[in-house]
């Protein structure tokens, strides 16, 4: 079975981002995205994801490379200075290249 | 006598200080808070369709104006003495103008337990004290720069969050309904309250004992604010309550509310609002010292305020 080449952009970041990157995300043209709810700590200390107004969320797109670099430079410009953030691109393959 | 409301909430605070690996499951939590929400704003609503609207009206107004007037003065001290940046005296302050839902539960059940009446409607004053207090901080911690809030963006956020739109629902379904065609669900919302309550207080305990690391990290000067303005801000609402002619458990329940510091709607609000501000700071203060320090001595304090101010 063929497969296409794509790009897996997750984004790990505070609940509170969770509306306006989900805006960020269709403005940029991806298609999709999943959204788990996560814990874990890194240099802003621990987020124990243990308060309702305090929670950490995961987003993962899986788009083309131009719209992966688009949206990581736009989501790093816009919130990385006051919000945990953690950023990174992966490669993957994909069975339907329309979907993505 | 202790309340085993309190020691719920000890349980769950020691047992998070002790490293226990208790965890309430988030739907369980969840789903507390919706029913809780409920039952508070069920109760309002019904006591509601037997006033007239108009009666209310100058104690809404009067309400608000203290709500949007409170978080000036805890502004003005974290900005002089605390010497905090704008964005986070601004943040902190409405997180103190607004209010806390399980605080004022606390209240009502330890109203409850004295067989103290209160105005049932004082739910409606839970909703619409929540919202005045954030507008005002946001608009102090972004003196400089209002433009820049997305205004529709955020009341959206505050004016559909969970809180506003169950206990707006609430009181709504009871004023609609009526308490006559209520009764089949009265009991649910009213046997089970006291319980549901012990087991939010357990999270809660859980939840304030995991802020102590980021209050320790804030120094003694937040501790001290976060104690002394809830008594403060407890006078000013037991005052305003008096003045407005409320009961003694009327009076109770507005100095619980004044001296309460909201750790859900006005955390998410000013994360989105005011970037800038430090989230521990705030609801390291709210959540892990006034939510305790009300629950456990504030409210036999409001309560001896309201008893005060009635004798007189």
């Amino acid at each position: 079975m063929s497969t296409h080449a794509r790009k897996l952009l997750v984004v790990i970041t505070e609940g509170a981002l969770e509306r306006s990157l989900v805006k960020d995300i269709r403005v940029f043209g991806a298609l999709g995205y999943t959204i788990h709810d996560v814990r874990g700590a890194g240099r802003h200390g621990e987020r124990p994801g243990d308060w309702e107004a305090d929670r950490s969320i995961e987003i993962k797109v899986i788009c083309e490379q131009a719209v992966a670099d688009r949206l990581a430079a736009h989501i790093l410009q816009s919130y990385s200075e006051d919000y945990s953030l953690s950023l990174y691109l992966a490669d993957v393959s994909v069975f339907r290249k329309d979907k993505y | 006598m202790l309340d085993p409301l309190v020691l719920f909430f000890a349980l769950g605070f020691i047992a998070r200080l002790a490293k226990s690996d208790l965890r309430l499951p988030e739907s369980l939590y969840e789903a507390l808070s919706i029913y809780l929400l409920l039952a508070i704003g069920l109760k309002g609503g019904v006591e509601i369709a037997r006033q007239s609207a108009g009666n209310l009206l100058p104690e809404v107004g009067t309400i608000l104006l203290m709500g949007a007037l409170l978080p000036l003065p805890a502004f003005a001290i974290l900005r002089a003495i605390g010497k905090f940046s704008r964005a986070d005296a601004g943040s902190i302050a409405g997180h103190y103008g607004s209010v806390s839902v399980v605080t004022f539960a606390v209240g009502v059940a330890y109203l409850n337990e004295r067989k103290v009446a209160f105005e049932a409607y004082m739910p409606l004053f839970v909703a619409i004290l929540e919202i005045p207090g954030i507008v005002v901080g946001i608009l102090l911690a972004k003196s400089d720069s209002w433009r820049s809030v997305e205004w529709g963006e955020l009341l959206r956020e505050v004016l559909l969050g969970k809180s506003i739109v169950l206990l707006l629902g609430g009181l709504a379904i009871g004023w609609l309904a009526g308490a006559e065609a209520l009764k089949p669900i009265e009991p649910f919302y009213t046997t089970l309250f006291k319980g549901v309550l012990s087991l939010f207080l357990l999270e809660m305990g859980l939840v304030a004992a995991s802020r102590i690391s980021e209050v320790r990290k804030s120094g003694l000067f937040l501790v001290l604010f976060a104690t002394l303005i809830p008594l403060t801000y407890g006078v000013v609402g037991a005052l305003v309550g008096h003045w407005l002619g409320l009961s003694l458990g009327g009076v109770t329940l507005l100095a619980i509310l004044a001296a309460s510091a909201s750790y859900i709607a006005a955390p998410t609000a000013m994360r989105i609002a005011v970037p800038k501000a430090n989230p521990g700071l705030s609801i390291g203060a709210a959540l892990g010292v006034t939510f305790p320090f009300n629950i456990i001595v504030g409210v036999p304090i409001y309560f001896w305020m309201a008893e005060t101010l009635a004798r007189r």
